[in-house]
């Protein structure tokens, strides 16, 4: 119900939402679960596995219990937290984990049978047998055990990545968090300030004590002003800082649009990598719950839960609320609640002498042992020491105690350390380079005790990056001493709730000690304690206290599990955010793409490049038919082809000559100005890494190609080469790949087509084969070389990009005209496999010169690359060697990746004689012809030999031949 | 991570690609012999600990840098530029 | 007499104008220049006499007139706004590049925004002042990031990746539009 007077809500501001189908109001400034409590809605949830009834249990982004889904349809949100769900008009929210509804959930049943689901369960009840596994209990258990689901359609929502950089990232905006922030944007530093809530001020939006003479919450708001001034402070709110990685790397999830309809445009959420010299961890601290016997009805929340529904929300729980605790901390809770005039129906504290300054019967020595009321908790029985009697309350605030937040101090294997003083851990020191606690998350509980680590640790880090931070005025604030006597475990009979939204219990903890899992680590995966989406912020300390209990160990020496990132969930959709679609990978197109598009032509990926596979026509209703006719033209008429993505590199220097000598097998210094000359690359250990041709083109200008696939390889190779090995060499390497629009003009015509558009005619003498120079393209300087893929006599023609639409088009024009056209990528193959040209498919990384009968090319007289471990045993004898393959029957089918066997025997790896690399129809030929290597293939011409295809089952009787099965001479070449 | 590169500045490891111990400058005679090239090629210290790599700002300038880093800690002690390393190398023989 | 027809690489795809924020393309002549062993200040006499500019440092960018120079990476520079004179070549590796890369400029306050979600780098005013330059990830793209005024950015990509270039800037341009929208309403 809502209190008169408290709260930070806009009453003048009504919100209308929608929860489990029925319409309630709010305010402005209500979360969805403020909202909820004050209509007087308790149940909000069933529990993961036993499917118990829940509430809230906290006010914020730890709650395991209040999960529900928000919208409908595609971009529908599974377990959004209803404490840090902020509350809109027209919000819909929806419960999840029950069926049929939430009031009356069928797999109650789980509660019931509970006794046969405890901890182990699942390894112990299905393990037999086997087969019921996959088909019976595991689709059981998905459907039983869970959290909300996804709509299984594509998500529609936007989701943004982005990068920060700053001095100081300030994580939590509290106290400590505004007073770090203050001193470290004064001292002139670039400061991100990020909270996960909306507003600045942390716990000060929550309490009713003072700050500088003035209410907290105000303090807070004056601070938040002040650092809305300074131009080099940013604020980010809503913005969770969910993880700490190497070299002051943060990751920090902002939730832009969850607080209402989202513009165009707008992301739900943008993750932040931010990039940081220091970091400040002002996260606060957590409450913890107590166990005891039922201790998870609706109903039940902890302490500060409470005050901040009262406080923040204007909110109370209940009508008639009992608190209960370990420490002095929870007391504040009965007071507020008796100065808002909300009844407290009694203070029980486990502690002997304690007094409490309110109207309520205070318990001293006592404890709460148990509760009743199915939907929401009615009674509750206290253990006074001399018997257990009930008390009939609505809401139980609860308080074990608060627990630093030291999850980011433990993202790079940093452990925490036992503090007994607060009974809980605190951040090791420098557990997280540049990252240093205060406040509350250093154990400073406090606020005065607050303030004053936040200045100590915000003028070090200024003076440590050479500022120096204004003298630290610390407002007055409350000094008491939190005292505390630790209390786990409460007792009572029934079951003891430790770890609410994963249902574990006292009982299975202490069943996985019994069991000998008595290690945290074996403990956490033999109950599951701690691993849902909370990930133990609420259960972690008490659950190896009760083991620590069980094992007859002291806390320290139990030690805690290893809190991992994210702190609070991410959805998969941010962390890949920009990268779905287009956004997935660039695009590269080439210059003739339009006009290729145009022509129907089917696009086939080629690393990031788009290349046309082939080009339709009319009638034609195959691939097939398309590629035969391309290589028909390329035989007999001319064929244009678009081949600007091999790469092109100018060497450049006195030493070009030189280096090309050390990068290739073969020489290049002797290459004579306007020759072309094939050249092969070895790696270092002497396998083939890529090939292409290196045309000469001025005294110090080589012009290199690679193939498409290795562009980027030879690239990075050749810098490594120079400035890793040979700084010496006076070259420079640059590459110039996307500055040529470069096509293949290959047939017998290709000379004709080209002296249409060249302004000076050429002739065999001035370009012969394997001749380059410069020639003028319709009025435009471009390159010509003589060069061929595909057997025929053929150029490749260059120009700057700028011009490669037009001369793609006007060439295709021109072929036409002479009875051929534009072929694609397989036409290009079938040319290629026809003259026994390799590709990457025969330079797969395991062959070497030898293997592709180019051992010679290797040459004995230089150093190079490769040379010296391509001469090692094993590299140069008795090897798959490359050879062509036909069918022996002319229908016989070849077929890429099968395997050669001997015509005897069976076909088994042992035997294996080769295998097959590259297959395409020839209609040169007219049948099947294939590239692949058998061992020692070359001395095996004409044998007969099995293919066999293992996966596909075909088999083939083949015949070995020379891998060139069109002009061996070169007749055509020279043409 | 972030690498500071010598010529840019601190950035982020996106940008970089590692090629392993930067004892690959090292490269050994063409007549040194199969053992020493086996050595050269296959062998290399893996420490818990300092190591010098050899990595690539292939998003950057380009440069290929011997980088310090400490493999348990994933501290990166420096960088410097490899071609500067090698130089080095070759005038102390 | 047949005449080829020239198209820049950005031809049909910019400009692009969201919430105040103006994408359009240069063209114009570059050339990647490489000095030869020993011959930086040599390169660097060359391109003051032939036009005007200063050899620049590592990250930085200099200007005549047009003609600016830009450092393009490990011994390289691109000299951009003139064809390079002859006797550059003497001295450094010169390469055209006029058709090789697609340079846009972006020029509105929120640029800066629509930058830090593509690239890694620092744009603060320290990092990244008017006249520095860097070579980095574009989204997933290697470019060239210039800071030429207060709130005008240019961005060089490879020619092939233009339309991607458009595509990216262009989803963040809406983006930092659309949290703008949201935060003001
Ligand atoms: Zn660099």
């Amino acid at each position: 119900m809502r209190v008169d007077g408290k709260g930070r809500i806009d009453r003048s501001a009504t919100r209308s939402f929608s929860f489990a189908g029925k319409s309630y109001q709010g305010f402005a400034g209500d979360t969805l679960a403020s909202a909820l409590l004050a209509n007087d809605v308790r149940l909000m949830g069933r529990s993961f596995k036993y499917h118990r009834p829940r509430g809230v249990l906290t006010a914020g982004s730890e709650e395991p219990n209040a999960l529900v889904t928000i919208g409908s349809g595609a971009g529908q949100e599974p377990n959004v937290r209803a404490t840090m769900q902020e509350l809109y008009e027209g919000l819909e929210a929806r419960p999840q984990n029950a069926w049929p509804s939430l009031d009356w959930d069928v797999l109650e049943i789980n509660d019931l049978i509970s006794p046969f689901l405890s901890a182990g369960f699942y390894y112990k009840t299905f393990m037999w047998p086997k087969a019921f596994w996959e088909k019976v209990y595991e689709p059981f258990i998905r459907n039983a055990a869970g959290l909300g689901a996804l709509s299984g359609s594509d998500d529609a929502d936007k989701y943004d990545k982005a990068f920060a950089h700053c001095d100081v990232l300030v994580i939590g905006a509290g106290p400590a968090g505004l007073m770090a922030a203050r001193m470290l944007g004064l001292a002139g530093l670039d400061v991100i300030l990020a909270d996960e809530s909306w507003e600045l001020g942390g716990r000060l939006l929550s309490e009713t004590e003072e700050v500088g003479g003035q209410a907290g919450s105000d303090w807070a708001a004056g601070v938040a002003a002040d650092l809305g001034d300074m131009p080099n402070v940013r604020v980010m709110t809503r913005t969770t800082v969910t993880g700490a990685y190497d070299g002051g790397i943060f990751g920090a999830l902002e939730k832009v649009g969850h607080h209402g309809p989202v513009p165009n445009g707008a992301p739900r959420e943008t993750f932040w990598r931010i990039q940081t010299k220091r970091a400040v961890l002002a996260a606060g601290a957590l409450e913890r719950p107590i166990a005891f016997a039922n201790n998870d009805r609706p109903g039940v929340m902890t302490a500060g839960a409470v005050r901040t529904y009262l406080n923040r929300y204007g909110v109370a729980p209940g009508r008639k609320i009992a608190v209960f605790g370990n420490n002095d901390d929870a007391h504040r809770t009965a007071m507020d609640l008796q100065d808002a005039g909300v009844e407290v129906a009694a203070v029980i504290d486990s502690r002997d002498d304690v007094s409490v300054p309110v109207d309520a019967k205070v318990m001293a020595g006592a404890r709460v042992v148990g509760t009743k009321g199915r939907l929401g908790l009615r009674e509750i029985m206290i253990d006074t020491g001399r018997g257990v009697r009930p008390l009939q309350v609505d809401c139980l605030a609860v308080s074990g105690g608060w627990n630093p937040s030291v999850h980011l101090t433990c993202h790079m294997n940093g452990r925490p350390v036992w503090e007994p003083s607060i009974a809980s851990f605190v951040p090791t020191p420098g557990a997280v380079p540049g990252l240093v606690a205060c406040g509350s998350a250093a154990g400073d509980m406090a606020t005065a005790d607050v303030l004053a680590s936040a200045a100590r640790v915000a003028s070090d880090i200024a003076a440590d990056l050479g500022k120096s931070a204004p003298t630290a005025e610390l407002p007055e604030a409350e000094g008491h001493v939190y005292a505390i006597e630790p209390l786990w475990d409460a007792g009572g009979k029934g079951r003891a709730w430790l770890d609410f939204q994963n249902d574990v219990t006292t009982k299975d903890v202490r069943q996985a000690a019994k069991e000998n899992y008595a290690s945290v680590e074996h403990m956490k995966r033999y109950t599951t304690q701690g691993m849902a989406t909370d990930q133990g912020k609420n259960s972690n300390v008490a659950a190896l206290a009760v083991l620590a209990d069980a094992t007859g160990r002291g806390i320290p020496e139990t030690g805690t599990t290893t809190f991992r990132p994210p702190y609070s969930p991410v959805a998969l959709a941010a962390l890949g955010a920009g990268a779905k679609g287009k956004g997935f990978a660039p695009e590269r197109l080439t210059t003739s793409h339009a006009a290729t598009v145009a022509r129907n032509a089917p696009m086939i990926e080629a690393g990031l490049w788009y290349r046309p596979s082939y080009f339709p026509q009319a009638g034609e209703t195959t691939w097939r038919e398309s590629c035969d006719r391309e290589v028909g033209w390329v035989r007999d008429a001319v064929g244009v082809c678009d081949v600007s993505t091999l790469g092109k590199i100018d060497i450049q220097g006195p030493d070009a000559g030189a280096f090309l000598d050390f990068v290739y097998t073969n020489t290049f210094s002797t290459l004579k100005v306007g020759k072309v000359r094939y050249g092969l690359m070895l790696r270092e250990d002497g396998h083939v890494m890529d090939d292409g041709t290196c045309a000469r083109w001025g005294d110090t200008h080589f012009v290199m190609t690679t193939t498409t696939a290795a562009a980027g390889q030879v690239m990075k190779h050749l810098d490594y080469v120079h400035q890793c090995l040979r700084p010496d060499l006076d070259v420079s390497i640059v590459s110039a790949t996307e500055q040529w629009a470069q096509f293949a003009v290959a047939g017998p015509k290709s000379r004709d087509l080209l002296n249409a558009l060249l302004d000076a005619p050429i002739d065999n003498e001035s370009f012969p084969y394997m001749g380059c120079g410069p020639v003028s393209v319709a009025g435009v300087a471009g390159r010509l070389f003589r060069i061929s893929f595909s057997g025929e006599h053929a150029y490749e023609v260059a120009v700057p990009a700028r011009y490669g639409d037009s001369l793609f088009r006007m060439l295709v024009a021109q072929a036409e005209a002479l009875g051929g056209g534009a072929y694609g990528m397989e036409a290009l193959n079938v040319l290629r496999i026809e003259k026994g040209f390799i590709t990457h498919a025969e330079i797969h990384g395991r062959t070497t010169a030898f293997d592709i009968g180019m051992g010679r090319m290797v040459s004995s007289k230089k150093d190079c690359i490769g040379q010296t471990m391509a001469a090692r045993p094993g590299l140069v004898e008795d090897r798959e060697e490359l050879v062509g393959f036909r069918p022996a029957r002319p229908t016989g089918k070849l077929l890429a990746g099968a395997h050669i066997y001997p015509l005897d025997g069976d076909a088994v790896r042992e035997r294996d004689q080769g295998y097959i690399t590259s297959v395409a129809y020839s209609p040169t030929v007219g049948t099947d012809i294939a590239l692949g290597f058998v061992r020692n293939g070359r001395n095996r011409m004409g044998e007969k030999l099995r293919m066999m295809d293992h996966l596909r089952g075909e088999e083939t009787l083949v015949e070995l031949c020379d891998p060139v099965f069109v002009d061996p001479e070169g007749g055509r070449l020279r043409g | 991570m972030k690498i500071s590169c010598p010529i840019c500045g601190d950035r982020d490891i996106r940008e970089f690609t590692c090629m392993g111990h930067a004892s690959m400058l090292n490269r050994p005679d063409p007549h040194a012999g199969a053992k020493v090239w086996n050595e050269y090629l296959h062998n290399r210290e893996n420490p818990a600990g300092v190591i010098d790599e050899l990595w690539w700002h292939g998003q950057g300038c380009g440069a290929w840098l011997v980088v310090t880093r400490n493999t348990v800690t994933h501290e990166i002690l420096g960088a410097r530029l490899a071609r500067d390393v090698k130089k080095e190398m070759r005038d102390a023989g | 007499m047949v005449k080829l027809i020239a198209k820049s690489a950005a031809e049909g795809l910019l400009p692009v104008e969201v919430a105040g924020v103006r994408v359009e393309e240069i063209v114009a002549p570059l050339a990647s220049l490489s000095p030869f062993q020993g011959q930086d200040a040599a390169l660097g006499k060359a391109l003051k006499k032939a036009h005007g500019v200063v050899l620049p440092k590592a990250g930085q960018i200099t200007q005549a007139g047009e003609v600016s120079c830009h450092w393009f990476g490990l011994n390289h520079v691109m000299l951009m706004g003139a064809a390079p004179d002859a006797s550059l070549a003497k001295v450094a590796a010169v390469t055209d590049q006029s058709d090789a890369w697609c340079r846009v400029r972006m020029t509105g306050e929120a640029a800066r925004d629509v930058l830090a979600r593509l690239t890694p780098i620092d744009l603060r005013d320290a990092a990244l002042p008017v006249g520095a330059t860097a070579r980095t990830d574009i989204q997933h793209m290697s470019g060239a990031l210039t800071r030429v005024g207060e709130d005008v950015w240019e961005v060089m990509v490879f020619r092939s990746v233009a339309r991607t270039l458009v595509h990216d800037l262009t989803t963040s341009l809406e983006t930092v539009a659309g949290i703008a929208e949201m935060r003001s309403a």
